[in-house]
């Protein structure tokens, strides 16, 4: 199979990621220090580096049938959460990732904090701000890239998609110096879903014995057909929605109490 | 103890998230498939069948009530 699938989807998934650790950095760097910041995602990117050196060369090990069961089962559940999410996002039942608005947040929350200083940390609050913020969504970076280049082996290719996720996105940070607010997240995350579940599905397949109709080809069929059921169930909610809320609309119009808007789950 | 339990916590969150129920389905399916394979059948579809439905299962559980 081509490397392009491979480099685009790991591309995309840090993409995004990188652009929520983005957000915190900046809030971070702005309103606190940036020396402090800096130090904290310096850390952060210290213990990345480690986690993919000690992991990476592990996983080139392992056979690639027990590989691509074992990953193929942790892409496919971690890829149907993703999924699950973008769902409830594009169909209104989950509030969209707002990065605006979680930049005002942080940044209130990092102006009330006081100031101590710790070893050769000056702002110890921007640099655990900065630290947890790259850690948490490297680490999600770091999981995508790995398992999908060590299903294929091609560890190699999928660094080259994450490495050139984070340079863009650091890159247009620079340049805006503001949280990436247009970036189409929900979009992009229902995009590396479909991908993460289809080749997680193919994967535990095979791992489990399965020999797929026409090998490699059969993605072709099962990566449009998640992709179906994915805007499938979009629908369905949205109708559903819309068929809910239409007797209220009523209601309301003529003088009546609704049962108020649909409570958005927890943002995470 | 606490470190180790918020360190499964934490793993625990990252890959399996609010709804358990899809992987146990997804784990279940793929144990139904080697199962299967071992008795002879070739059962490429049992898999991406179900993380289809576990998925339709999670949304209807995740928006029931919400409306």
């Amino acid at each position: 199979m081509t490397e392009l699938p491979l480099v685009l989807t790991v591309f995309v998934a840090c993409a995004v990621e990188a652009v929520e650790a983005l957000t915190i950095v900046l809030a971070a760097g702005l309103t606190r220090e940036w020396r402090s910041t800096f130090q904290g995602m310096g850390v952060a990117l210290v213990v990345l580096a480690a986690v993919i050196a000690i992991v990476g060369p592990a996983l080139t090990l392992i056979p690639l049938q027990p590989l691509r069961l074992v990953v193929g089962a942790l892409l496919a559940v971690f890829g149907l959460q993703w999924l699950r999410k973008a769902v409830l996002r594009a169909s209104g039942y989950k509030e969209l990732h707002d990065e605006t608005g979680i930049y005002a947040r942080q940044v209130a929350a990092a102006e009330a904090a006081g100031t101590s200083r710790r070893g050769w940390v000056h702002d110890w609050y921007a640099f655990t701000l900065s630290f947890k913020g790259v850690l948490l969504e490297g680490l999600e970076v770091v999981f995508i890239a790995l398992t999908f280049g060590a299903s294929q082996h091609s560890i190699g290719w999928a660094a080259v998609g994450a490495t050139a996720a984070v340079v863009v996105v650091t890159v247009v940070g620079i340049a805006v110096r503001a949280p990436l607010a247009r970036v189409p997240e929900n979009s992009m995350k229902f995009a590396v879903g479909v991908m993460l579940t289809s080749f997680g599905v193919f994967w535990a397949a095979e791992g489990a014995g399965v020999a797929w109709p026409g090998n490699d080809a059969a993605l072709l069929i099962i990566v449009p057909a998640t992709l179906l059921a994915g805007l499938g169930y979009v629908t369905v909610l949205r109708r559903a929605r819309q068929a809910a809320a239409a007797p209220v609309a009523v209601a309301v119009a003529s003088g009546g109490h609704g049962p108020g808007p649909v409570r958005p789950e927890e943002e995470r | 103890m606490r470190r180790l339990r918020a360190f499964g916590a934490f793993w625990y969150d990252f890959v399996i998230g609010d709804d358990w129920r899809g992987a146990a389905v997804v784990a279940a399916a793929i144990a139904a498939t080697a199962a299967l394979v071992a008795a002879g059948v070739n059962a490429w579809w049992l898999l991406p069948v179900s993380a289809l439905a576990a998925l339709g299962w999670s949304l209807r559980r995740a928006t029931a009530g919400k409306n």
